[in-house]
């Protein structure tokens, strides 16, 4: 019931990212819709793990811990990123699409 | 019973609405507050679904580092988008699209298999083996050890790509990150107090990684936030990225892993593998160096490129 | 004995609550910085400690009690210099407007 309920809050969290990942023009707005993202994915995940049993699955959950690193790693470089193309363009994103 | 489904009901709310709040939030910083706040909640809905460990990870990095990293980089890139987004038909339809994925997913959790696929069974039975009480981090370390030691190349190699955005004549020199806090202000009087506490509580959770929840990267998380609280209060600064002694900290872990993960292959007959007699020092010896990298390199990914020279 | 123990955990931990929504609708309602601090104070403060204070007659043992303890401390400890350093910023974004502090 409670994973079913987790589950169903990872899928809309998917969806809100996604959202936000293509509708907002801002790098780091960007940046931020793609972590949502990633939560919402993890979250459906541990929903998977968490119908294993009481206690949930542990494969998942250290698969998820990997997941949370590599996400602020990812993080970090998109930063890292949008500060260059600040400095270089004066502009906080990428260029408008041909057309 | 119901009172934790009343919990679940309004946690999954406030969830939503943090989330929505995020995406939809008129200036950066507030987005940012509201992810944040959204990492905290977040880890609370891990308590919920009984992973404490995940929990912990989440805190600490989804919410603490991330938020760290984006507020750092919102006071200082101060242009908004200048090109408009999609218009509102264009934005309608990309809202019923995104509805429509969170919808398929939706449908897929609820026809997941009956009775629920498991790894535990299996868990149990090899976790003897390896001398730990806390499953997780037998799965990080033993039984999925090569992801964690990918994972820990990764860490590496995002820092060597965000190291080398620096222009060539700032490379090898200290990230941007100094900060003039007041001598005998409130931040630099924090700094100096809670180093030591956070010192104590990296190691604990290192520590009681083995049988409980915690570990590695939540202890390296712990430790890289004892850092940069120094770094911020002005009370030392960051090393300059071509120091010989920050690269072997970097490189101990992942260095340490696959030196043991080498040896596994003639002494426990696989790479990766540990004797059982020895397992948990193995573990144990793995993780201490592992929890050293972490901190250097998730303190170092946050503190960013070089921008002062050497 | 255990009524009794019972009875304590839900009066401190309904009371903490008391002030976390007092400290919620304090932040929402007052009109500036520093008085939307003040009230964030009694969550941190108050709220938390009447939780925690509640709390502790179930926890297992002395070391774990003791835990919970350090976690308010710790929590005390932030709000305190995060408080201090919001309102120092906030001044210095009012000084010199009408209603803020001189220059």
């Amino acid at each position: 019931m409670t994973a079913t309920l987790y589950g169903l809050t990872g899928a809309a969290l998917v969806g809100i990212g996604l959202y936000g990942l293509i509708v907002r023009r801002h790098a780091l707005r960007r940046l931020l819709a793609f972590n949502l993202l990633g939560s919402g994915v993890f979250l459906l995940f541990g929903a998977v793990a968490e119908r294993a049993g009481p206690g949930g699955d542990p494969v998942p959950h250290a698969m998820i811990i990997t997941g949370i690193v590599v996400a602020l790693a990812a993080t970090a470089l998109g930063v890292a990123l949008v500060l260059h193309l600040a400095r270089e363009t004066g502009r906080a994103e990428p260029d408008p699409p041909e057309g | 019973m119901t009172a934790l489904w009343l919990l679940d009901l309004c946690l999954v709310a406030v969830i939503l609405a943090v989330a929505l709040s995020a995406v939809a939030a008129r200036d950066l910083f507030a987005a940012t507050v509201f992810f944040v706040a959204y990492g905290l909640l977040i880890a609370l809905a891990w308590v919920r679904l009984d992973a404490v460990d995940v929990a912990l990870a989440e805190a600490a990095i989804g919410a603490g580092l991330t938020g760290v990293l984006l507020l750092g980089v919102t006071a200082r890139v101060h242009m908004e988008a200048r090109t408009p987004g999609p218009g509102r038909g264009m934005r309608l339809a990309i809202g019923a699209g995104c509805a429509a994925v969170s919808v398929a997913l939706a449908a897929a959790v609820l026809s997941l298999p009956v009775p629920a696929p498991s790894l535990v069974p299996a868990v149990e039975a090899a976790i003897p083996a390896t001398g730990l009480g806390n499953p997780v981090t037998a799965v990080l370390l033993a039984f999925r050890g090569y992801d964690t030691l990918l994972e820990t190349l990764v860490l590496l190699l995002a820092l060597l790509g965000v190291w080398s955005l620096a222009p060539d004549r700032l490379w090898g020199g200290r990230p941007g990150l100094r900060h003039r806090a007041r001598p005998e202000g409130t931040l630099a009087w924090l700094g100096r107090l809670l180093p030591p506490i956070g010192l104590l509580v990296g190691v604990y959770v290192f520590w009681i990684g083995s049988d409980q929840p915690g570990g590695a990267f939540q202890a390296g998380t712990i430790l890289a936030a004892v850092w940069l609280l120094a770094i911020m209060a002005g009370l030392s600064d960051a090393p300059p990225v071509r120091s010989l002694a920050l690269r072997l900290v970097l490189v101990a872990g992942p260095v340490v892993f696959l030196g043991i993960g080498t040896a596994g292959l003639f002494v426990a007959g696989a790479f990766l593998g540990y004797p059982p007699a020895a397992a948990k020092t193995l573990i144990v010896t793995v993780e201490a160096a592992l929890t050293l990298s972490i901190a250097a390199t998730l303190a170092l990914l946050v503190a960013g490129a070089p921008e002062r020279a050497p | 004995m255990r009524l009794a123990l019972d009875l304590f955990t839900i009066l401190c931990v309904s009371a903490g609550g008391v002030f976390f929504l007092a400290a919620t609708i304090g932040m929402l309602r007052f009109p500036d910085t520093l008085t939307r601090l003040h009230a964030l104070t009694k969550a941190d403060n108050l709220g938390l400690g009447l939780v925690v204070l509640g709390l502790l007659p179930r926890m297992e043992g002395v070391a774990e009690a003791l835990k919970l303890v350090g976690i308010w401390l710790l929590a005390l400890l932030a709000a305190a210099t995060v408080a201090q350093l919001v309102a120092r910023a906030a001044l210095r974004e009012t000084a010199g407007q009408p209603g803020g502090p001189p220059r």
